[in-house]
């Protein structure tokens, strides 16, 4: 039984009138991030005691740093539709809304974009 | 026409909440908080990338009392935002809804939060690659 008048399964929006790709998007990132979570916390903690040169060769390999980078694009993206649901629910003000949503897109796109390059110059051993 | 019996919402001061509800409240808190947490990771990424001294400098912050504290509720956060994600991806597919379940799923994710909490610190403390 579908819950969507006859209308609303025509034009496909939900109330935030844009459709189902924020909440797929969410779900497809939430699930990538399982696997990649749970090995990247136990790497690092297997890390947390060794040498420069090992965490280096360890972070830098080159499936490890493809990883990584899988991690940070889905952890970043994922957060990034999280902190917006958050907004839409409590900040009431549009203008204050749009800015605090827009401002975290382009400060998580920033600390994400930092997070690759950082990876790539590792693994490139730069 | 008398109103008095018509239901009324929860008023939030007055009504005791249920476990799954304090732990919807939880959920939302520990992904901001792991959004912020977010800086964190790209400290010690761009410190390793900039090479022995400031990864050192990275790692002795990290190794100190307030940097251990720090993680230890960083890993807790990330832990917690899985295991209840997880039973956010049942839901999603229409599964776990009846009163009992989402009572015992909700001492299953606690679980499971504790357990790979302390996990991933003893094996911080236990393993160490490369020495």
């Amino acid at each position: 039984m579908s819950l969507r008048s006859p209308l609303g399964t025509a034009k496909g929006l939900g109330s935030a009138k844009e459709g189902l790709h924020h909440w797929w998007t969410q779900r497809v990132t939430a699930i990538a991030l399982i696997p990649l979570t749970v090995w990247f916390a136990f790497k690092v903690a297997v890390l947390s005691q060794s040498d420069y040169q090992t965490v280096l060769e360890c972070i830098g390999s080159p499936w490890s740093a493809a990883l990584i980078v899988s991690l940070i694009v889905a952890a970043f993206y994922h957060a990034a539709l999280g902190m917006q649901v958050i907004f839409e629910d409590y900040i009431g003000h549009k203008a204050v809304r749009v800015g605090a949503i827009m401002a975290t897109n382009l400060l998580l796109f920033l600390l994400g974009a930092a997070a690759i390059i950082a990876v790539i110059r590792i693994a490139l051993g730069g | 026409m008398s109103s008095n019996n018509r239901p009324l919402s929860p008023h939030l001061d007055v009504y005791r909440l249920p476990l799954s509800a304090l732990l919807s409240v939880v959920h939302r808190g520990t992904g901001a908080a792991l959004s912020i947490g977010t800086i964190a990771l790209v400290y010690w990424l761009m410190a390793l990338a900039g090479g022995e001294s400031s990864f050192s400098t990275a790692q002795a912050f990290m190794g100190s009392v307030l940097g251990r504290l720090m993680l230890f509720g960083w890993t807790f956060a990330l832990f917690f935002h899985l295991s209840n994600g997880i039973r956010h991806l049942f839901w999603d597919a229409g599964y776990g809804f009846e009163k009992e379940t989402v009572k015992t799923s909700s001492f299953i994710v606690l679980a499971a939060a504790g357990f790979l909490t302390l996990l991933v610190w003893i094996v911080a403390f236990t393993f160490t690659a490369g020495v």
